[in-house]
This record gives structure tokens, C-alpha cells and sequence, in this order.
């Protein structure tokens, strides 16, 4: 790999789809490009391990898996410069990147980035989740794809989401026996949903749908309308507890128990710069203004893939050609770009479909927004009545109420409990969640120690504002 | 607790985990090799001494931070394993000076 440039007239955060096809654009395009990603090889999450796994039968993850070797062949001859291992952990908005790998730290600067940093898993903060063995689904999922890992022993799946229902499958296809699934979509989602079923039908998600639940139904024992779930166990999981529909308790032995309840925007870095963002009522997360090209409120920087808003893989890589598409115009006036209406026309038809998903799987009020005991940030070991007392003393968000618990403050910085603090205080207020806010998100976005911050290369006047004068 | 789909896939990388030899394979990551070698927590929380394990895998939580060749709190989920490399299970704070 050769040395990050001072220089890029494209740089583009991420290697998943979103990523891929707009660095592929943009250096196809013959802009000199960079393409920073914090994972080894490429692929992102979806198509993670793509290149290496030990899991060669295509049977088990899935052909939308490996659908992901053309994006990242395309991407690899492209010309555009990879540079895998490689931490973004601030950018400015004059558009000055600090990237870490390895060992140390740069700086390097573009005309234009864009930032494909893609999805995090919703929290599921259920009693027990910070039990060892309590793991995400898509935790699960990446330890498949990338080391070809499967549970040993008593395996429950819970929660709501298309990704349960997909890793019960990969798991099947691998001879994994599954204990059960507990699904919690609440029963009222289904009516909700029902008004976006004809975009559904006529969206490339609808098959697949239909397909996945094929594989699994009739072959994991699945437990519908689950609630109160809880965790237990003695330093590690043990068992999982939950209340059916009739009001009847039970518990199920766990080794591992895989909680899953949709994923969100993993907005901190277009945060950090400044990006607006508002409040989405449908998918209950922080999503970033945008113009229809994945242009935000800081002048050339874009947001392509699910950090715009969550549409699924396929959408993100058209949401990556729009992204690319809009740079290679605005760095080359004169130069012809191809027909942006086919990529848009694509983008309409995954978000039709999305609706629907969006109402069906929408998680239940009681799994996102805990009460008493039940710990929200996992880094500081917060409660949730913590939290929510916080607003008695006169807390109106989540960053005056940082100052008196250090919620959000951990290494983590709110990527597993922003959201829940959002709505746990906007409850607790009685206003919608777009009045509480979310954290101040600041750079660094990712650890780098202070050695490798001072090692950075420094201007006269960055020298000067700091120095002692005698 | 996690076994592998292909037992003999991939070349054997030897690492120690608090002085234990562990036999990854090429590509694992510290913590997906910790998660096969049976370990079932990686550190004990600063804050009450609770045990934690890699939870979310993709680089988000911070729950797999361990300590690796000298080096405190590096993310267990996102390092690839290499052949002698030493891994350390962190109890409570990083120490100062590592």
C-alpha cells in the first residue's frame, strides 16, 4: 500500500456498497481518489470477509452475499487509491482528514468527500445485554462471514428485524441447530404496514422476504409478540427470560443469545463536521439532510449508503453512483456524465419498498426505551431511571445530562446509547424527540492516543496560538 | 462460546492470551480468535468490574478492548491476528503507560 497523499480531489469514508461504487465513479471519472476504510479488505459489513472467508460453500451466506465480488472487482481495478486498516477519526470543514493506520496518524486533504461510514445496529437495551454471550446479531454475522464461527451450544435469537430472520438462515444452510427465534415486532406493526404493501410487492426486497422466511419457519421453533426480555446469568448468559402474548411467563436456556432490532445511520463523523441532521419518525434515528445527490449542509461534503438514511445494500450502491455522479460533475464542469435518471429511478424503487419494512419492523416502544435498572450506556454502566432522573434536575438533552453521569462519554461516544437517551428524555419531557437532540458529537471520532495526535505535522500559527511566551 | 464451521481452514497463527498460547487462523481478528480459543470475557469494566465480551464486532462498542503487545485498550474486533503477537485480558482501567 503507498503512502496517504497530502492531496485528493475525491475522498470517500468507507468500503461497503455505498463507498465501492462511488470511489469506482469518481476515479473511472479520472479524479485522483482515496478511498480511507477501517476494516482490512473491503466490503463494508454486507459484504464483509467477501474475499477471504472460510466459508466457501455459497449456499450458506447467501447469494446477496456474494453479489459483492463484482462492486469490489470493479472498485479494485478502478485506479482509485485503497487504503484499508484505516481509521478516519476527524474531518474539517475545510475538508481536512485525520486518518490513523496502524501506528500512526495523517493528515491529508480533499476537495470533495464523501462519506460512506453506512449502518450500526439499533440498541436492543434489554436487562442482561452486557452479559458475556450477549452479542448482536450482526456481531454473529460478521464472525461467520469473516472466521466462518458458528455458537456452540444453546443459541436464541431475539428481537425484530429482516437481519434475525437472514443469519437464522445462514445458520440453518451452515447445520447450526437455532434454540429459537423470540420476535418481538409488535402484533399492531402489521396493520401500520399494510398501506406500503403494494411498493413492497413491487420492490426487489419482496422475494427475497418470502424466500428467507421459507427457509426458516418450520424449522426453528419461533415464538411471536416476546416481551420483557431479560438476560441472566452469573458472569455470563445463562438463560433468557421473556412474557408471551397470553401474559405467560418462560425461560429458555442461552449460551449465546443474538439481539437484533434493525439498524440506524452511523452518523459521528458527518456529525463531528457539522452535517445537519433530523430527527426521522419513521425510522426513530438521527438521519442527515440532504439534497437528491447525498449533498449535505457543509459545502462538498456528500453522505451515500445507509449514513444517509437506511435503504438496504443494493440502494446504497446507487446512492454511491449519485454521490459519485454529483462530484465528478461539480470537479468537471465540462465532462459528460451518464444518464443520472437510471441510478435515481433505482434509489425510488428501494425506498418504496422500505416502507413497508420500516412500519413492519418498527421496534417496540418497551425495547427502546428502558425503565429502572436496565443499563442504557454500556461504557459508564448508566441505568435508565438514572437517566430519566436526570431530567428532574433540569436536563433538557442528552448533553447537559452527560455532565452529570458521563452517559455517552465512554469510548463508545453514544454509538450504543444515543438513541435511547434521545428518547428516554423527550418521554421524560413529554416532546418529541427532534426538541431533545442528540449528543455533541466532536472529533476525535475514533480513539488515536496522544502520541500520535502530537506527532502530527504542525503549522507555524498552530505552534504559536499554543506557546508560552516569556 | 463459538467453534468453527472448517476446522482446518486457513493457515494456524500463534498467538499467547495472558500467557496462553492460542492457534487462530490467518484473517481472525484478536477477538473472533479469543471467541473460537473459548475465553468468555475479554475485560472487566473500570467502572463496576463487570465481566464484558466482543459485542458488536464491527468496531462500534468497545466492549472486546484488550491489550495487545504492550499497547492498552486497542479493539480487539478490529486487529488482525499475527504470529507471536501477545494479547493481555484488561482488568478494570488501562494502565497508565501502556
Amino acid at each position: 500500500m503507498s503512502a496517504i497523499a497530502a492531496e485528493y480531489e475525491v475522498a470517500v469514508v468507507g468500503a461497503g456498497p455505498a463507498g465501492l461504487a462511488a470511489a469506482s465513479l469518481c476515479a473511472r471519472a479520472g479524479l485522483s481518489t482515496v478511498l480511507l476504510d477501517e476494516q482490512p479488505a473491503p466490503g463494508g459489513q454486507i459484504y464483509r470477509g467477501i474475499g477471504a472467508t472460510p466459508v466457501k460453500d455459497r449456499a450458506i451466506l447467501g447469494a446477496d452475499y456474494w453479489h459483492g465480488v463484482k462492486l469490489i472487482d470493479e472498485f479494485l481495478s478502478s485506479g482509485a487509491h485503497y487504503v484499508p486498516d484505516a481509521s478516519v477519526w476527524s474531518l474539517t470543514r475545510e475538508l481536512e482528514i485525520g486518518v490513523a493506520t496502524g501506528g500512526g496518524s495523517t493528515l491529508t486533504r480533499a476537495s470533495s468527500v464523501i462519506l460512506a461510514t453506512g449502518a450500526l445496529e439499533r440498541p436492543l437495551p434489554i436487562p442482561g445485554w452486557t452479559l458475556p454471550g450477549v452479542m448482536t446479531v450482526g456481531a454473529a454475522q460478521a464472525l461467520l462471514k469473516t472466521a466462518g464461527l458458528l455458537p456452540r451450544g444453546h443459541t436464541v435469537l431475539a428481537g425484530t428485524g429482516p437481519l434475525l430472520w437472514l443469519l437464522a438462515s445462514q445458520y440453518l444452510a451452515a447445520g447450526l441447530t437455532v434454540d429459537a427465534i423470540l420476535d418481538t415486532t409488535p402484533h399492531e406493526n402489521r396493520s401500520r404496514a399494510l398501506p406500503h404493501l403494494p411498493g413492497f410487492l413491487f420492490s426487489p426486497y419482496f422475494r427475497k422476504g418470502v424466500k428467507l422466511l421459507q427457509a426458516v419457519r418450520g424449522k426453528v421453533p419461533i415464538v411471536p409478540g416476546v416481551s420483557e426480555l431479560r438476560a441472566e446469568g452469573s458472569g455470563k448468559v445463562e438463560s433468557i427470560s421473556f412474557r408471551t402474548p397470553d401474559g405467560g411467563g418462560r425461560t429458555l436456556p442461552a449460551d449465546t443469545l443474538l439481539l437484533h432490532q434493525g439498524v440506524v445511520p452511523n452518523v459521528n463523523l458527518a456529525m463531528s463536521v457539522g452535517v445537519e441532521h433530523a430527527w426521522h419518525d419513521t425510522q426513530l434515528c438521527w438521519t442527515p439532510r440532504l439534497d437528491p445527490n447525498g449533498g449535505t449542509t457543509v459545502p462538498g461534503v456528500l453522505i451515500a449508503g445507509d449514513g444517509a438514511g437506511i435503504a438496504g445494500a443494493q440502494a446504497a450502491a446507487w446512492r454511491g453512483v449519485l454521490a459519485g455522479m454529483a462530484v465528478a460533475q461539480a470537479l468537471q464542469p465540462g465532462k459528460k456524465i451518464p444518464a443520472v435518471k437510471l441510478a435515481r429511478t433505482a434509489v425510488e424503487q428501494f425506498m418504496r419498498g422500505r416502507k413497508f419494512l420500516d412500519a413492519l419492523y418498527r421496534p417496540a416502544k418497551a425495547f427502546r426505551q428502558p425503565t429502572g435498572d436496565t443499563i442504557v450506556c454500556r461504557c459508564e454502566e448508566v441505568t435508565a431511571c438514572e437517566i430519566v432522573d436526570t431530567v428532574a434536575l433540569g436536563c433538557t438533552g442528552p448533553n447537559q445530562m452527560k455532565a452529570f453521569l458521563r452517559c455517552g462519554m465512554g469510548p463508545c461516544q453514544g454509538r450504543m446509547c444515543g438513541l435511547t437517551v434521545t428518547e428516554l428524555i423527550a418521554k421524560a419531557r413529554g416532546v418529541p424527540p427532534r426538541e431533545v437532540g442528540y449528543f455533541n458529537i466532536r472529533a476525535p471520532v475514533k480513539p488515536i492516543t496522544v502520541g500520535e495526535l502530537a506527532a502530527l505535522p504542525k503549522t507555524g500559527d498552530a505552534v504559536n496560538a499554543v506557546v508560552r511566551i516569556p | 462460546m463459538f467453534r468453527r464451521l472448517h476446522e482446518n481452514a486457513g493457515a494456524v497463527v500463534r498467538l499467547s492470551v495472558d500467557g496462553r498460547d492460542v492457534d487462530a487462523r490467518e484473517g481472525d481478528t484478536v477477538a473472533a480468535a479469543m471467541l473460537a480459543a473459548g475465553f468468555t470475557s475479554c475485560r472487566a469494566t473500570p467502572a463496576t468490574g463487570a465481566p464484558r465480551a466482543p459485542f458488536c464486532m464491527m468496531g462500534a462498542c468497545f466492549d472486546c478492548l484488550v491489550t495487545i503487545d504492550g499497547v492498552g485498550n486497542r479493539q480487539g474486533c478490529m486487529v488482525t491476528v499475527r504470529d507471536g503477537m501477545a494479547v493481555a485480558t484488561q482488568r478494570g482501567k488501562r494502565d497508565l503507560g501502556r
